[in-house]
């Protein structure tokens, strides 16, 4: 399960072999906005060393290339793809044909290297206007696409307004990108906090994306990941609810009554489909619950 | 022939990394033969594991004439091995 993203600088050795030590459920090696010019080449080496001698085991690796309109992406994938990553973050995504485009470079690189078509996936950025308004063509661009991720900053760059600590000029965006995602069927990662000292509004950020139905968010400090790791994970009363609900309904199937109420509540098909997938999630990391401890 | 991928010999001076902590700065000129400096804190315990390394990197590039001197700020192996690599890289391509 991935709740949080932490993002690690490609060319900054000792922040890089720490990596798997941060409590991140995905690494994401940066390429682009984190590397100078005139280093690319450097941190593509150092990158790839990292991971092939480090391994970061139990953490989910993703690399962000720089954009398909700089004269970079395709050295980075030439070096990314041979370590198979689970994920490659394309910036600045702003159409279906930019996704296409690095999605047929990929195929092409993994024929050459006799890996299977499809191993690596695409979590492209949105930070633009232009793909957020294409978020649904984006994230259903190509079968590649596991995922969609907002980011926040250029975005509102783009849209020419400053970004806040509340967050209500990304709202239109982020609520876009979750219907985006999941008419799409594939998961949905908010934006970074950007303010690494203010832990309050951290927290308060997580549970604004979370309420929008995000899967997980972004952080650029390691400092961040464990709120996102908590506000991203089902609390003990949300399983052990879950748990009450299945319960509910299967006594319901046994008594042969159609309609079933559980705390004064009827309990309907998206009741239940929520209390599955929470359920799924609390087994996927291993949190307990009632029925657990049954 | 074409590129500088082909390139087996330096064509000029080179350097890759960094003085920050967990790093290592490498400096690569050609030469006649392999000669490796190093400086680091931890000569006593990894000098020679660091050389190997080194020496590894430029077999692998098919360097067999460099003059390389690493000034060591802790690296682990793998930082080390990438920017001797980055270094012989850059010393490969023609400007």
């Amino acid at each position: 399960m991935r709740r949080s993203m932490l993002f690690l600088p490609g060319n900054t050795p000792n922040i890089l072999i720490n990596g798997d030590a941060l409590g991140a459920d995905a690494l994401i090696f940066d390429l682009e906005d984190a590397v100078s010019p005139d280093e690319k080449d450097a941190a593509r080496v150092l990158v790839r060393s990292a991971i092939s001698s480090l391994g970061y085991r139990g953490c989910e690796i993703i690399v962000r290339i720089n954009g398909i309109d700089t004269p970079y992406w395709q050295d980075d994938l030439r070096e990314m793809i041979p370590l198979r990553p689970s994920l490659i973050m394309p910036p600045k995504t702003s159409c279906a044909q930019d996704v296409r485009t690095v999605d047929e470079f990929i195929g092409r690189l993994e024929g050459e290297l006799g890996l299977e078509t499809g191993t690596v996936r695409l979590i492209p950025l949105i930070e633009t206007a232009l793909g957020v308004e294409n978020a649904y063509e984006i994230a259903s661009a190509s079968k590649r696409v596991a995922a969609i991720f907002l980011g926040g900053e250029d975005l509102t760059a783009d849209l020419r307004c400053k970004r806040t600590r509340e967050g209500a000029e990304i709202a239109y965006a982020r609520s876009r990108m979750v219907v985006a995602a999941r008419a799409a069927g594939v998961d949905v990662y908010d934006t970074p906090f950007t303010d690494v000292n203010d832990d309050e509004g951290l927290l308060l950020d997580a549970r604004t994306a979370k309420s929008f139905g995000f899967t997980g968010k972004a952080a650029i400090s390691p400092r961040h990941v464990p709120g996102i790791n908590e506000i991203f994970s089902p609390s003990m009363a949300e399983i052990d609810y879950a748990y009450e609900v299945l319960e509910a309904i299967r006594l319901a199937k046994e008594q042969g009554r159609g309609a079933v109420a559980l705390r004064g509540k009827m309990i309907d098909a998206p009741i239940v489909a929520r209390a599955r997938q929470t359920i799924e999630a609390a087994e996927q990391l291993g949190l307990g619950g009632k029925k657990h401890e049954e | 022939m074409k590129g500088s991928v082909f390139l087996s010999s330096l064509v000029r001076k080179s350097s890759a990394g960094t003085m920050e902590s967990s790093d290592v700065f490498v400096e690569l000129e050609p030469a006649g033969e392999i000669e490796i400096e190093i400086e680091s804190v931890v000569q006593q315990q990894f000098g020679q594991a660091i050389e190997q390394a080194v020496r590894d990197v430029l077999r692998e590039q098919g360097i067999t004439g460099a003059h390389i001197r690493l000034t060591d700020r802790g690296a682990l192996e793998c930082v080390i091995r990438a920017r001797v690599e980055t270094a012989v890289r850059r010393g490969k391509e023609s400007v």
